[in-house]
C-alpha cells in the first residue's frame, strides 16, 4: 500500500506530502527519537506526538514512508518544512496512537 | 585507508540544527549510488554521533571516508569526556538535559545504536580532554 492509498483509506490529513507513492511497510509508534531510529524497519510508518523538526531528520535517516502526528497534535512550522524540503510524508490524525495503530494493521491487512 | 574524504563541522548546543552533517553525508552517499542499507547504516551511526557532539560536547567535526569496501566515521570533539564507558554503552542510559529530552534525545540509545548499526566501534575518551568515536560499514 503507497502513502497516498493510506492517507484516503484512514482520511488524514496532509502537512506535507512530497513522495506520496513511498510503499508502506509497517509501522513503528514512538516518541524518544534513537528508540525509533534504532528499532524502525525501513519503510515503516512512524506514529508520534512528536512535532518538532528533529522528526524529519530521523525520517530520513530511518528511511521511514510516512510520519503520522496522533492525538491531534500539529507540526511545528519548521517541521512542514522540512519535511516538504527533504521529501518526507507529514499526515496527521485525531485518533490516538493506540487507534491508529489499530486502524492501520486493519487497513494492511495480514 | 584511501578513499573519498569528506568533513563536516558540527555546531554545538543548536538543537534544531542537529543532524545537519548526517543529512548532507547521506545525500553524498546517495549520489555516490551506495546500496540503501549501507547508506541508512551511515546515516544512523553518523547522526547519532552527531546529536550526543551537539547535546554533550558543544560540537565537533565528524569525517566520512568512503573506501572501496568500507566506510569510515570519524566523530571527534573537545568535550567533556565519558567518564564511565561501560555506563554509557547501556541501552537507556542517558546524562542529557531536559531541553534534549523535550525533544525526543535523550532516550540513552545513541552509543547503543551506533554499535549496532555499524560493523566496527572504536572510542577513545579523556576525561576534561574530548572523546573520538571511529566506527567502520562494510560496503557488501
Amino acid at each position: 500500500m503507497t502513502v497516498n492509498e493510506l492517507t484516503a483509506a484512514m482520511e488524514l490529513e496532509i502537512f506535507a506530502l512530497p513522495a506520496p507513492e513511498n510503499s508502506i511497510t509497517g509501522a513503528y509508534c514512538g516518541d524518544l527519537l534513537s528508540w525509533v531510529m534504532g528499532r524502525a524497519e525501513p519503510g515503516n510508518a512512524w506514529f508520534t506526538i512528536m512535532s518538532n523538526q528533529n522528526v524529519a531528520a530521523v525520517a530520513v535517516m530511518a528511511d521511514l514512508s510516512c510520519v503520522i502526528l496522533t492525538e491531534g497534535v500539529r507540526p511545528d512550522p519548521q517541521l512542514m518544512e522540512k519535511a516538504e524540503a527533504e521529501g518526507i510524508n507529514l499526515l496527521g490524525t485525531a485518533l490516538s496512537t493506540y487507534e491508529a495503530s489499530v486502524r492501520l494493521a486493519a487497513t494492511l491487512g495480514p | 585507508m584511501p578513499g573519498l574524504t569528506f568533513t563536516y563541522s558540527v555546531d554545538g548546543n543548536d538543537y534544531h540544527k542537529a543532524g545537519e552533517a548526517s543529512r548532507s553525508a547521506k545525500f553524498t552517499l546517495k549520489k555516490l549510488g551506495l546500496p540503501p542499507e549501507v547508506v541508512r547504516r551511515v546515516g544512523i551511526c553518523m547522526y547519532e554521533g552527531e546529536i550526543n557532539m551537539v547535546i554533550h560536547a558543544d560540537g565537533g567535526t565528524a569525517t566520512l571516508t568512503v573506501g572501496m569496501d568500507e566506510i569510515e566515521i570519524a566523530l571527534e570533539d573537545k568535550g567533556p569526556g565519558i567518564p564511565d564507558l561501560e555506563l554509557a554503552m547501556q541501552e537507556g542510559w542517558s546524562t542529557a538535559d531536559s531541553q534534549a529530552n523535550e525533544l525526543g534525545f535523550g532516550a540513552g540509545m545513541g552509543l547503543p545504536n551506533m554499535k549496532r548499526y555499524s560493523d566496527e566501534m572504536q572510542i577513545d575518551t579523556t576525561v576534561g580532554e574530548g572523546t573520538t568515536v571511529r566506527m567502520k560499514i562494510k560496503i557488501r
